[in-house]
């Protein structure tokens, strides 16, 4: 019996009881129906939830200058200036793994507004893509300065939440200037509040400038040498002193010049245009590890390291929350997958069940083919593709069914809902594999009937 | 004399109940000529239906030889018989056993689904149809056996026993839900399908008229074949006339 033939003939018994048909598929659509509707509910939760663990920093790796030593003395991290604002560009275009980065130069001092002063925990100069970075993307007031701002060293700022109260008394800053190491900024935006990050510190206590700004005109300015030192290894950043002559006048040339000697694979010179660190936004949770792995090779290519030199800079990520993230989607995963498995096998009894019930009344039936000529197999075959086709129906409505029941939740209910191509993939191949996984039983009760017992049952 | 078309030798059949070895046929031996129109009658218990079902290859014989056509089938597998029964026997059963709400078109072509021919759908639709057309119900393909009378419903059935041009129709108890009438006009089938396609048919009944109606008159009794008569049969009515008058009948 040809493969058409016999789906050709499934389809006609399964049309000779239409009613039957349709309440033995009702089984599979709730339960596909529930699948897809919880596994587009759920992803659209474990998105959100992820976004969330996201914005707490679990993709972010942070990039820092590599330890200087001398003498078998090592200085600790970042007591060497190996970073460059154009590393951060470089590794945002060239690595495939990162969504975004910005450089970071910090500077740590006394701001002052009218007769208040205070110290903030963060004075981060960086770029506008630290928002985006960090996922801090909402401005409770006013917006973030701008590329032009960071290529002209303008003096704007953005700052937190707790600096608008501290040192505002929580009126409205925007417009007003403050003044950082006696430099005048104007405050262009208010950010969002965020709380304290996963150590305990207030992540509102910041203020936000152009990278330029705060390297040339406070970091730089302040030495911030912990020793007073003048050994440039030990202080948190070179500067380029005769950038505060020419501020604010010109915007360009903050790197130094190419050299072909450079170009041709010489030595580099010191960078003058460093930055503290890098702080780089990986794609997703999972592509924290290749990031890593691109980073590094980009900075070695780009710092000229031989195969035998270790590393100017160190990468850190935040594997805690990372972990996190990974075990909170894991488990949400699997929670949906058992409540699928479970409806999915009380779909699948309910057909056992049923062409059983059908085997039984159809005795006659198969006597009948088997008499016409039926072979054991295609007596098999034709039970097997009747469930089969009944579970596929069943997954093709439940599908349909689950899609409306997700978009009414979101319409209703307001809850996040993503749709799962896996989801609906496996949930019709699941469908055609629970009709045969659970026909198979009545079908093979149904070929093993003896033909005359068969033809002679009442 | 041409070949047999049925040839038994020494047919035993023993089943086992339990302990207990119950022999139903003990050594039938039989030749069935090609063509010709066969009662098999005899008391409940006789093992006529045991014969039966062995001639129709859904038994096989605990002993003995079976040639149908020239073929040894008494030793073939359940596949190989299937097979036989596809191509070489038609079966008209007493209850008609035809699938309910199912047209009587499909119900004709439903044999052919299993036949590795590979007739064409439509070619299988036009000889369903000549069939039906040959039992007289060219004109209710569309019915199912629920808007049927008995007697169309057995029609059908002969139809659908014939689809596949078999040589040999074996019917059990044809006529035993029928009332008098309508067993007239079936077994006037019989006669015409059995004079103009040189079809073989063997009949088990009861019926001591439906026996009459038969060329050859074979009775069992406790097993083995008690006497094998040939006669010139009863036609029910003049052969020439038979067909058309059949048909205005049901009409």
């Amino acid at each position: 019996m040809t493969t058409i033939k016999t789906l050709q003939t499934a389809l006609r018994a399964l049309r000779r009881n239409k009613t039957r048909s349709a309440l033995t598929v009702l089984g599979i659509v709730i339960g596909i129906a529930s699948v897809i509707a919880m596994m587009e509910i759920g992803k659209g939760s474990s998105g959100a939830i992820a976004r969330t663990i996201a914005s707490m920093g679990a993709n972010n790796l942070l990039v820092m200058p590599g330890t200087a030593s001398s003498g078998g003395v090592t200085f600790g991290a970042g007591s060497v200036k190996t970073l460059t604002a154009e590393d951060a560009q470089a590794i945002q275009d060239e690595c495939p793994a990162v969504a975004a980065t910005a450089p970071i130069a910090r500077a740590r001092t006394q701001v002052v507004f009218g007769e208040r002063n205070w110290v903030p925990t963060f004075i981060y100069g960086t770029t506008t893509q630290y928002l985006e970075v960090r996922d801090w993307r909402d401005l409770t007031e006013g917006d973030m300065f701008t590329d032009a701002d960071v290529r002209s060293g303008a003096r704007v700022a953005v700052v937190g939440q707790t600096i608008v109260r501290e040192l505002f008394q929580g009126r409205s800053p925007v417009g007003k200037e403050m003044r950082i190491q006696n430099v005048g900024f104007k405050v262009v935006g208010v950010l969002s509040g965020k709380g304290a990050n996963a150590f305990g510190w207030d992540q509102d206590d910041i203020i936000l400038a152009p990278w330029t700004t705060i390297k040339y005109r406070i970091s730089g300015s302040t030495g911030n040498s912990p020793t007073g030192s003048s050994s440039s290894v030990a202080s948190s950043t070179t500067t380029a002193p005769s950038r505060d002559a020419v501020y604010p006048g010109t915007t360009g040339d903050l790197y130094p010049a190419v050299t072909s000697n450079m170009l041709t694979g010489g030595p580099m010179p010191a960078r003058f245009a460093n930055v503290d660190q890098i702080l780089v936004a990986a794609r997703s949770g999972d592509q924290i590890r290749p990031a890593i792995q691109q980073i590094t090779q980009l900075l070695r290519e780009r710092h000229r390291l031989g195969p035998g030199e270790p590393d100017d800079f160190s990468i850190r990520d935040m594997t805690e929350s990372a972990n996190s993230l990974a075990s909170t989607t894991a488990m949400m995963t699997n929670l949906l997958l058992a409540v699928a498995l479970i409806s999915l096998v009380v779909g699948g009894v309910g057909i056992m069940n049923i062409m059983l019930v059908s085997v039984t009344e159809r005795t006659k039936e198969i006597g009948l083919r088997m008499a016409v000529g039926a072979r054991a197999r295609d007596i098999l075959m034709q039970f097997l593709v009747e469930a089969t086709v009944l579970c596929f129906i069943g997954g093709i409505f439940g599908l349909l069914l689950g899609r409306g029941t997700a978009l009414l939740v979101r319409e209703a209910l307001g809850w996040p809902v993503e749709m799962s191509v896996e989801a609906i993939v496996a949930s019709i191949l699941v469908s055609a594999l629970v009709g045969i996984v659970f026909g198979f039983y009545p079908a093979w009760k149904a070929s093993r009937l003896d033909p005359i017992e068969a033809l002679r049952y009442e | 004399m041409p070949e047999a078309l049925i040839q038994l030798r020494d047919i035993r059949r023993t089943f086992h109940v339990g302990e207990l070895d119950v022999p139903v046929l003990k050594g039938v031996s039989l030749d069935i000529a090609r063509g010709d129109l066969v009662a098999l009658t005899g008391a409940s218990g006789s093992g006529k239906t045991t014969l039966m079902n062995i001639l129709g290859c859904l038994d096989r014989p605990t002993s003995g030889e079976y040639l149908l056509d020239g073929q040894e089938v008494s030793r073939l597998s359940s596949d190989q018989r299937a097979l036989i029964r596809n191509k070489k026997i038609g079966f008209v059963f007493q209850s008609f056993n035809l699938l309910s709400r199912t047209t009587a078109l499909d119900q004709v072509i439903m044999p052919l689904a299993y036949t590795a021919s590979g007739l064409s759908d439509r070619d299988a639709k036009a000889r369903a149809k000549e069939m039906l057309t040959r039992v007289g119900l060219g004109e209710r393909l569309d019915h199912t056996p629920a808007q049927l009378s008995g007697g169309q419903q057995q029609r059908i059935a002969i139809a659908r026993a014939l689809i596949n041009r078999p040589p040999v129709l074996f019917a059990d108890e044809p006529t035993g839900n029928l009332d008098s009438t309508t067993t007239m006009e079936i077994l006037q089938m019989f006669q015409e399908l059995n004079v103009s396609d040189g079809i073989t048919i063997v009949i088990v009944t009861h019926d001591p008229n439906v026996a009459a109606h038969c060329r050859r008159n074979i009775r069992m009794r406790d097993g083995v074949l008690e006497s094998d008569t040939t006669s010139q049969p009863r036609s029910v009515i003049p052969a020439s006339a038979d067909h058309a008058h059949a048909s205005g009948a049901q009409r």
